[in-house]
C-alpha cells in the first residue's frame, strides 16, 4: 500500500520551484515492549512529582526551566517558546551543491523520499543531474514549526532528503587524539591489507538479515502458549596468540576457502 | 510519547574516571581478534528544559500503577510484549541476552565494501571505538589496512537487546562505527507509491546541471551546521536572566550532578589508555 506524504512543500533552486511531497524512507521493524507493573501486568503511567514529598504536579502547573548555572532556573513559558518558532514556509531551500564526500557518514539522520507533486519532468531532470554531477544538495526548510538542515541527492533514479545532525551534536574523531601504544609493522600491515583485500565484495544490504529480531519474535510466540524454551547462558571466550600468526593463518584459511568457492 | 526501550540504561559515572563504555566486545577480521569498548559519537545537543513546580523546584518523573495509584521503584516493573489486547508476555534481560545468536556476539567483520558504496539512506547512529584489554597493536593494525584499501568493513551484531547492522570506518586514526537500517527498514520508491521513473528531455537535466555548477562548492564543512532554535533560546534566556522575576533558585545541590557526561574526555582517556 502507497504511503501517505507527511508534507508538502516546493523545492527552490535559483529562479524555479519543484513541488514535492515528503515520504518516510524508513520502517521500524523493532520489537516494541512496554513497561508493565510486574503484580497486575498492565502499563504503567507516568507523572511529575515533587522531589521532596512525591505529590504530584498536574500538567496546568508544571512550568519549564532553562538551567543557567547549578540550581538557577530561568522561566520559559510557552509563549517564548512561541515566539521562538521559525517562520512557517514550504519552501526547500538549496543553498550549494557539494561533493557528498564532503558529508561523513555521522551527519545523516534521517531519511525521506521526495514525490514529484505534479511536475514530473522537472523533478526526475533533477534526479538525474545530480546523479550526472554526483552533487548532494544542501537543503534548508522548516516542517512542523522546526527548522532542519538536510542533503538532497539522488538514489535510484529518486530524489531523497535527509536530515542533517547539528554541529554539537557531532562528536568529530579529528579532536580526539590517535589510540596510544605500539605501531604494527610494516609485514604485518601489509598482511592486513591482503586479508582485506579477500574479504572484499559489493555492499549487498539484502545478505544482513536481522536473526535476533526473528528469535526474540519466536521466543515470544512460544512464551505465550506456556512453552518457553530453556535458553542456555553465554560464555565469552578470548584468545590471545601473536598477531603474526593468526594474520598467516587467516589469509591461508581465506584463500583456501575462495579456491573451493 | 513513544514508548521507550525498556533496556535502554543511564550511562553511570563513578568519580569522573571510570565510565563504563556502551558495550564492550571483540572486534573480529579473519582470525585477528580485537577487544573494543564502544562509546557514542552523538550527543544530545543541549540540555533540555527541565520541569519545574510552581515554587520551581525541579520535578521528577516517576511511573505508577493505574491499578494501585503507587509510585513504582525500578524493580517493580518488567518488560512486556503485547501480544493481544491488553495481555503481555514478560521478557527479562537475561532471556533477551541468551537468546542472541552465537556470531553475533562479536563484530566479526565478514565483507569489506568501497566507504563510499554504501548509500546514506541506511546510516543511523555514529558510535567510536576504543582499544580494551591491550589490544592497541591489532586495532591499529586494522585501522592501518583500512586506510589504505579505503575499505569499511561490515558485520552484524546484537548490543542492548537489538541486532544492529554496522558498518566500521577508519577516520582519523580511530574506528567509528555507524549503525546501520535492515534492508527491509528502508521502504522501496514503488512501496512509496512514488511514480516510475520517466524518460526526459535531455535539454532539461542539462539546464539542471547547469545550476548545479553553478551553485556548487569544492569545499564544504557540516562542522557549521547550528541549532539556530537552540541559539535563539539560549539568547531569549539571557534576555530574561536581567529580571529577577524570571529567575528561581533551589538549595537541593545533589540531584543527578552525575548525569552530566563529558563524552569527548571519557573517549580522550579511553584512546590514551588511561581506563583502568
Amino acid at each position: 500500500m502507497a504511503a501517505r506524504a507527511i508534507w508538502k512543500g516546493e523545492l527552490k533552486l535559483g529562479t524555479g520551484k519543484i513541488p514535492v511531497k515528503l515520504y518516510s524512507a524508513v520502517s521500524d521493524r523493532s520489537v516494541r515492549f512496554h513497561i508493565l507493573d510486574d503484580k497486575h501486568l498492565m502499563r504503567v503511567k507516568q507523572h511529575m512529582v515533587h522531589p521532596d514529598n512525591g505529590d504530584e504536579v498536574s500538567n496546568q502547573e508544571i512550568q519549564k526551566g532553562f538551567e543557567v548555572e547549578p540550581g538557577k532556573f530561568v522561566i520559559v513559558t510557552d509563549e517564548d517558546l512561541k515566539s521562538l518558532e521559525p517562520k512557517p514556509s514550504r519552501e526547500i531551500e538549496i543553498s550549494e551543491f557539494v561533493p557528498p564526500e564532503k558529508i561523513s557518514q555521522q551527519w545523516y539522520e534521517r531519511p525521506y523520499y521526495l514525490g514529484p507533486d505534479g511536475d514530473e519532468n522537472a523533478y526526475f531532470a533533477l534526479a538525474e543531474a545530480l546523479e550526472k554531477r554526483k552533487r548532494e544538495g544542501i537543503a534548508h526548510w522548516v516542517m512542523r514549526n522546526k527548522s532542519y538542515v538536510g542533503a538532497l541527492r539522488a538514489q535510484d533514479g529518486y530524489l531523497v532528503l535527509l536530515t542533517l545532525r547539528n554541529a554539537n551534536e557531532v562528536i568529530s574523531a579529528g579532536d580526539l587524539p590517535k589510540p596510544a601504544g605500539r605501531e604494527p609493522s610494516k609485514k604485518e600491515i601489509d598482511m592486513a591489507k591482503h586479508l582485506v583485500s579477500l574479504l572484499e565484495g559489493e555492499f549487498n544490504p539484502a545478505d544482513f538479515k536481522d536473526e535476533y529480531r526473528e528469535r526474540v519474535m519466536e521466543f515470544i510466540a512460544r512464551k505465550a502458549k506456556g512453552r518457553a524454551p530453556r535458553l542456555t547462558a553465554v560464555k565469552s571466550k578470548r584468545k590471545t596468540t601473536s598477531l603474526d600468526s593468526v594474520l598467516t593463518k587467516s589469509i591461508e584459511v581465506l584463500r583456501k576457502r575462495k579456491r573451493a568457492a | 510519547m513513544p514508548p521507550k526501550r525498556a533496556t535502554r540504561k543511564k550511562e553511570s559515572t563513578d568519580g569522573d574516571s571510570r565510565v563504563r563504555p556502551f558495550w564492550s566486545g571483540t572486534l573480529t577480521f579473519g582470525l585477528v581478534s580485537v577487544p573494543v569498548n564502544l562509546f557514542p559519537a552523538n550527543q544530545a545537543s543541549r540540555a533540555p528544559l527541565r520541569m519545574l513546580s510552581p515554587e520551581g523546584e525541579p520535578l521528577a518523573r516517576k511511573y505508577y500503577s493505574e491499578k494501585t495509584e503507587r509510585d513504582l521503584e525500578a524493580d517493580e516493573m518488567v518488560r512486556g510484549y503485547e501480544v493481544d489486547k491488553g495481555k503481555y508476555v514478560v521478557v527479562t534481560d537475561e532471556e533477551l541476552e541468551r537468546l542472541a545468536p552465537e556470531k553475533t556476539r562479536d563484530i566479526d567483520l565478514t565483507r569489506f565494501v568501497k566507504e563510499d558504496s554504501i548509500p546514506p539512506l541506511y546510516f543511523e547512529r555514529g558510535y567510536f571505538l576504543t582499544p580494551a584489554a591491550n589490544s592497541e597493536k591489532a586495532y591499529k593494525l586494522l585501522v592501518e589496512a583500512m586506510e589504505e584499501t579505503a575499505q569499511a568493513g561490515i558485520a552484524t551484531f546484537v548490543m542492548r537487546g537489538r541486532e544492529n547492522l554496522v558498518a566500521i570506518f577508519k577516520d582519523h586514526g580511530v574506528l567509528r562505527a555507524e549503525t546501520m537500517r535492515f534492508a527491509d527498514e528502508i521502504r522501496s520508491p514503488a512501496e512509496v507509491g512514488l511514480p516510475e521513473k520517466k524518460k526526459v528531455p535531455p535539454a532539461t537535466v542539462r539546464r539542471f546541471e547547469t545550476l548545479i555548477s553553478k551553485k556548487s562548492k569544492r569545499d564544504y564543512s557540516p562542522g557549521k551546521l547550528n541549532d539556530e532554535q537552540a541559539e535563539a533560546l539560549l539568547k531569549l534566556v539571557k534576555k530574561k536572566q536581567a529580571k529577577p522575576s524570571n529567575v528561581v533558585r533551589v538549595e537541593s545541590e545533589e540531584r543527578d550532578k552525575g548525569n552530566v557526561i563529558d563524552l569527548v574526555q571519557i573517549l580522550k582517556r579511553s584512546l590514551s589508555g588511561k581506563t583502568k
